[in-house]
């Protein structure tokens, strides 16, 4: 599983490095989204992996080896909350750019090629 | 600390976002309203700072200068949010409410009106950076961070056009590229020490096996750049005059603070996390910091001379700042912290009075056209009540002697940009070159650390200078600008603080070297947010 997940977060950084660095704004949009995605993988796994065992604790005495360390899972649900809301602004600045410069090239302005 | 004064703590955060939630109820035809409104909150906000500092230095209790802790949810310190308010960050809280309040003050006069929201995003910006001032976990600063940029991008796009619609999809990708980073780096200190805490992270970090420390390092330097980037460290740094000469006025003169923000984390980080006394991975980017700050400086002063515009001489002068304080942090010594500290308040608030200042000199000037006032409005739906406006009251009341008023105050900002005596800014520089001499033995980097302290005020001189001849010495054709006593005011406001700088420098530096001595010393940090009592325990 360890393997799985790290070549998926190791796609998921190459293609939103990828993306980010192109020139059209959408290109960079998604390039964002998916290095969020890595992001928020990556936290996961540095909660170390575990199959089978929830991140609540009950009351009462428990063993904390029957669970998963639920900060880590608090910290990508902000993440995630956050990137979505991040991303939802540059959409919009996207399509502002768009309006006023005629051209979705991040500069605002076509290379001269 | 008894009572109210106990949650005196959070009000910086709190007050600011309850009267967001406020001004959102009312919409834009409620002008008058919401400025009442802001400014009263901005100016509670000076208040309350002003009374955290005086907490924190006089000390409530027979020990002076013990940090403030306020558990938030009542959760024990290592397991729930602290927030901590020592006298760093209550001096960066005072910093922030004096810019918040005068770039608010100055906006009032007509750029509060060149778009929607204005208030509601600035009170926004300000809960933020208090927020990310006062927290002592690394995960809630992330979030104060975010909440800091989300209110950055709005004001950002305060005025719309053309060119500030571009430099704020920069920006903005920018800023979100780097939080991922900044998550990156929480993830792996966490796998490493299994706390976000600071305090905690502090004391586990002596104990972190010389296996992990390589991990560990990794993930502070990756948590680094995502700082220094907010910092403008070169070469990380190219968006920031462009971004900030987009902005209207009143907004970069907010935004100086904000590259303090990542200049205060770097700080208390490195001296909490990576002090002289915390095992394997002590000072291990120090080196980094030294040079890193240095080829900003000489980035900052080639752009200072090379740039034609104003903004543009702002825009690098805050690079040169950052330069310098990074290179400071980085060479350490208790000495050197408390004269960095006194030039990051001096060099902060003169920035800021210039930002302020630039607009109105170039509109005598005459060079008028990057005021756009009210601009197209990109979406009708957002500008209901708020684009119908009248031209006249532009103003306000009309005072005389404009020129004389804006020379004056271009001098007094370039005195202290430049660091010229008698200003706060030379007493600054010489308290920063002062410690370097201080040591016993001056190490090369020192030398060149006071070379370029010197260069870089040199060529602040040069161009404000040039500007100041090309923009106040030429006679233009048209009838005297008008200038009103709201944007006079808050300039004033400024440039008075740095002359209170100036004029009572010995004791505002005995709370520096106090400060100094309070970041060298963890352990009162660590016990006062380890040992903080929660609320109905039975009060120690």
């Amino acid at each position: 599983m360890e393997a799985v997940l790290a070549l998926a977060i190791g796609t998921l950084t190459a293609s939103g490095l990828w993306l980010l660095f192109r020139p059209r704004t959408f290109q960079v949009v998604l390039g964002l989204c998916l290095l969020s995605y890595a992001v928020n993988l990556f936290i996961v796994a540095a909660g170390r992996l575990r199959t089978d065992a929830p991140p609540i604790v009950g009351k009462g005495a428990v063993d904390p080896a029957q669970f998963v360390d639920p900060v880590p899972q608090a910290l990508v649900l902000t993440a995630i909350v956050i990137s979505f809301a991040t991303t939802a602004l540059l959409l919009v600045v996207l399509l502002a750019a768009r309006g006023l410069t005629g051209t979705d090239h991040v500069d605002g302005e076509e290379d001269d090629l | 600390m008894n009572g109210w004064m106990h949650h005196l703590v959070i009000a910086p955060i709190v007050l600011p976002m309850f009267v967001c939630a406020v001004l959102l109820a009312f919409d834009e035809r409620r002008r008058t309203l919401k400025r009442l409104l802001s400014l009263g909150t901005a100016a509670t906000l000076v208040v309350i700072s002003a009374a955290l500092v005086w907490e924190v230095d006089a000390g409530r209790s027979a020990l002076p200068g013990t940090p403030h802790v306020y558990l938030l949810g009542n959760w024990p310190a290592p397991f729930g949010i602290v927030l901590v308010a020592d006298r760093l960050s209550a001096l960066m809280v005072l910093l922030t409410s004096v810019l918040g309040f005068t770039a608010l003050f100055y906006a009032i006069a007509r750029w509060d009106r060149s778009g929607p929201r204005f208030h509601v995003l600035f009170l926004l910006l300000l809960a933020g950076v208090n927020g990310a001032f006062l927290t002592g976990d690394v995960f809630n600063l992330f979030v104060f961070f975010e909440v800091l940029l989300a209110a950055s991008y709005g004001l950002i796009l305060h005025g719309a056009g053309e060119e500030r619609t571009r430099a704020s999809l920069h920006y903005i990708t920018i800023n979100i590229a780097t939080s991922l980073l900044f998550l990156i780096g929480v993830a792996m200190i966490y796998a490493v020490t299994g706390t976000l805490n600071m305090a905690e992270l502090a004391t586990r970090i002596t104990s972190v096996p010389a296996a992990d420390l390589m991990l560990l390092e990794a993930g502070a330097a990756i948590l680094g750049i995502a700082f220094l980037l907010k910092a403008g460290i070169w070469p990380l740094s190219f968006w920031l005059p462009r971004t900030y000469a987009a902005a209207a006025p009143p907004v970069a003169a907010v935004f100086a603070i904000m590259t303090k923000v990542g200049i205060y984390v770097i700080l208390r980080l490195s001296s909490l996390l990576f002090g002289e006394t915390s095992g394997g991975a002590a000072g291990f980017a120090d080196d980094w910091l030294i040079w890193a700050g240095f080829a900003t400086m000489i980035y900052g002063t080639l752009g200072i001379l090379a740039t034609r515009k104003l903004t543009g001489v702002a825009g690098h002068y805050v690079m040169v700042s950052s330069g310098t304080l990074l290179a400071a942090i980085g060479m350490g010594g208790e000495l050197l912290m408390a004269a960095l500290l006194f030039y990051l308040v001096s060099s902060t608030l003169a920035v800021s009075a210039l930002y302020l200042i630039i607009e109105p000199v170039e509109r005598n000037a005459g060079e008028d056209d990057m005021i756009e006032g009210i601009a197209e409005p990109v979406f009708d739906d957002e500008y209901t009540g708020a684009v119908e406006e009248e031209e006249e009251n532009e103003i306000g009341v009309v005072i005389p002697g404009t020129i004389a008023i804006l020379g004056g105050g271009f001098i007094f900002c370039t005195l202290l940009l430049a660091g010229l005596p008698p200003l706060s800014g030379f007493i600054a520089k010489f308290a920063i070159v002062d410690a370097l001499f201080g040591s016993a033995a001056i190490s090369p980097t020192a030398w060149i650390l006071i070379t370029l302290i010197i260069a870089s005020g040199l060529a602040t001189l040069i161009s404000m200078t040039r500007a100041g001849i090309d923009l106040l010495w030429t006679p233009s054709e048209d009838s005297p600008p008008s200038l009103s006593v709201i944007e006079v005011a808050p300039i004033g406001l400024l440039l008075a603080a740095c002359l209170a700088l100036m004029v009572l420098a010995g004791p505002v530096y005995l709370y520096m070297e106090g400060t100094a001595a309070a970041l060298a010393d963890r352990s009162t940090y660590i016990g006062a947010v380890r040992g903080a009592p929660r609320v109905g325990e039975a009060t120690r």
